[in-house]
């Protein structure tokens, strides 16, 4: 893949406690390639959110990145100081949240919060800033966008607002938007509006994605590739259509038959026995050995490393050790 | 499964909230008092044995009719009668026979256990209430229970913070297990919880159903959840009863333009290519809904009687639904 938008090598991100240090998450790598949209899923606590996080370098303290390098266009960012970080953020990567009014200021209209970021990352003049203002809440489907523009964020839905969210994330017109659970607070028939918009305007202006999300169905309609995480580590990664109906790592296909659908027959849903391990008591070997159907001697002893599959798959999983090549780095 | 005579027969139920300003900023202000109509004139009957679901996006009503049949919500009209027995729980104290019958499980287990109680005590809190036992025959029920629901007996003496999400919601259902009931209203009982948990407490409780002959009624917004467990479907839109029928039929053949626009929303996870018509519009704001059909701003197929009447529910294959459409038709 040739000059990715998005380069994660090793990324190791720990939380020291009085109990001894966390690792959170633990040598993940993947690349994000120009207008690619990249799933990332999980359950609650696998770590998604916080690669997100490392990655615009915004990890809450005492978390901190212990391992790894983060490359975007070809420029390390995580060893950037605080101040340089800061321009990039908003300016290069933009960002979406779940919770569309904790992003936006209550206290100043869109306008003001659009017209600020627009001017603060691009030369232009203040009439023009209002102009490509206007242009953009137009664009991610605001009506009347000429006239709501100075109204407050409160005077707005949560689908609207989420709609701000993302003209605000886009305006600076960054090579790389993070969404992190961009529809979870939203009611279904929003939640698709909202994924549309999205998908739309980032290949309109040829912005790369990075998608978090715990739902699979988000994932299946807008993204080219998926990252499932477990316990902090990368179990797989490939493109949408394999991952979703032939999943290599027993994890994913457990998640998959988990997930009811509006086509299914089947009387009962596949489950996992038990839970996602602590943080402070993954087990040896693979992460997902006590709960694997499939699990092996070799499994609760030795880390899996990411085996590549061809077709851009990889797979953290020793079912496939004889068929794949090893990756140099593990 | 489902037999004969209804277990919960609801009609005409109706809830409005008061949501006017205070005495002195009406005066103040020249404003009136404002209602909002959470649930309007819905009917709908729940067989024994069967599971009937209300779907609907946030401030549908859905919770509201859940509330309103456990006694939690006070209906401002119409009727809910169990097993024959009208429930009127603002004249008098309810029999404790009947009360006994129903339970209901929460949405979120993080709020529904008191933290301060250890778990035995949470599951036997019910069983002492309606004297169903005494002495230790109450601890053996708690362990019992605690065993039906996947959970080791040995956990009677933890508290609810030393459980995650999903065994939480397994001691909630033990506690609504515990009065030997025939009825569940369960609250979004699995969005609180991650895929894979759901999919445990959902395959849960359709052994528990098998086993106790349970009658649920399941309150979700999520309509592969619905799809996996209901016999019987009700979609709510604006408090108001747009659609019933069995769960086939609405998933294969919804009648009402909303029902449609739901199943379009959801996200196609078998990548079958189904074709969908993009939705549009949000939920209006409840306080002032729309003219007549409370749909019409965002239907597809709005005609000029939409704008003006409200369309009364009309029979259908499976069930009824509410919808100017069908009339013309």
């Amino acid at each position: 893949m040739a000059d990715p938008v998005l380069s994660v090598r090793d990324l190791v991100v720990e939380f020291p406690t009085r109990r001894g240090t966390l690792r959170a998450l633990d040598q993940v790598s993947f690349d994000i390639a120009r207008g690619e949209v990249l799933g990332m899923v999980g359950e609650s606590g696998a770590g998604k959110s916080l690669t997100g996080a490392a990655i615009i370098g915004l990890l809450e303290p005492p978390g901190r990145i212990a391992g790894g390098e983060v490359w975007l266009s070809g420029e390390r960012i995580d060893t950037l100081p605080a101040e340089k970080m800061r321009r990039i953020r908003g300016r290069r990567i933009g960002m979406v949240f779940q919770d569309p009014l904790t992003s936006l200021n209550p206290l100043y209209t869109v306008a003001q919060q659009l017209i600020e970021t627009i001017r603060t990352h691009l030369d232009v003049g203040e009439r023009e800033a209002r102009r490509r203002a206007v242009a953009l809440l137009d664009r991610v489907g605001i009506p009347a966008a000429a006239r709501r523009i100075d109204d407050y964020p409160h005077h707005f839905s949560g689908g609207m607002r989420q709609r701000v969210v993302i003209a605000l994330a886009l305006a600076a017109e960054p090579e790389l938007v993070i969404a992190d659970e961009p529809t979870t607070a939203l009611d279904v028939s929003v939640q698709a509006q909202i994924i549309d918009v999205l998908k739309e305007i980032c290949a309109e202006r040829g912005a790369s994605v990075m998608l978090i999300t715990h739902d699979m169905g988000v994932i299946a309609e807008t993204a080219d590739r998926v990252a499932v995480l477990y316990a902090g580590r990368m179990a797989e990664i490939g493109p949408v259509r394999d991952v979703i109906t032939a999943a290599e790592h027993p994890y994913t296909r457990g998640l998959m038959g988990s997930i009811p659908t509006l086509t299914q027959t089947a009387d009962r849903l596949t489950q996992i026995p038990g839970s996602m391990p602590r943080l402070d008591a993954i087990p040896a070997g693979c992460a997902f050995n006590p709960r694997c159907p499939e699990v092996m001697a070799r499994c609760r002893t030795d880390r899996p490393v990411m085996l590549n599959r061809g077709g851009r798959r990889a797979v953290a999983c020793w079912l496939h050790a004889e068929a794949g090549k090893e990756r140099a780095h593990g | 499964m489902a037999d004969g005579a209804p277990l919960l027969d609801v009609s005409g139920l109706t809830r409005y909230f008061d949501v006017s300003k205070p005495w002195l900023n009406r005066v103040l202000e020249r404003e009136q008092r404002q209602f909002l109509t959470a649930v309007a004139d819905a009917s709908f009957s729940i067989k024994r044995g069967e599971t009937f679901a209300l779907v609907g996006e946030s401030g549908s009503g859905k919770s509201t009719i859940a509330k309103m049949i456990v006694g939690l919500l006070t209906p401002s009209a119409g009727e809910i009668r169990f097993d024959g027995q009208p429930l009127r729980f603002d004249q008098g104290r309810i029999s404790r026979t009947l009360r006994r019958r129903f339970q209901m499980i929460f949405q979120d287990p993080f709020a529904s256990l008191n933290p301060r109680w250890r778990v035995g005590d949470i599951i036997a809190e019910p069983i002492r209430t309606f004297g169903l036992a005494s002495g230790p025959a109450v601890t053996a029920e708690a362990r019992r229970l605690l065993d039906v629901v996947g959970l080791s007996a040995t956990d009677i003496n933890k508290f609810p913070h030393e459980f995650s999400g999903g065994q939480r919601q397994r001691i909630a259902i033990a506690r609504a297990l515990s009065s030997k009931p025939e009825f569940i209203v369960c609250d979004e009982p699995t969005s609180a919880l991650d895929v894979s948990v759901q999919a445990q407490i959902l395959n849960l409780m359709r052994d528990l159903q098998d086993e106790f002959g349970l009658t649920y009624l399941l309150i979700s917004h999520d309509l592969s959840v619905v799809r996996h467990m209901a016999n019987r479907i009700g979609v709510l839109y604006l408090g108001r009863l747009v659609e019933q029928a069995d769960a086939k039929r609405l998933f294969t053949d919804p009648q009402h333009p909303y029902s449609r626009m739901l199943l379009d929303a959801v996200p196609d996870l078998a990548l079958s290519g189904r074709r969908r018509q993009p939705v549009t519009g949000e939920i209006p704001n409840p306080i002032d809904p729309p003219p007549g059909c409370a749909f019409h701003p965002r239907c597809p197929h709005v005609m000029e009687v939409c704008r003006r009447e409200l369309p009364a529910p009309r029979e259908t294959a499976t069930g009824a639904a509410a919808c100017h459409l069908l009339t013309t038709a």
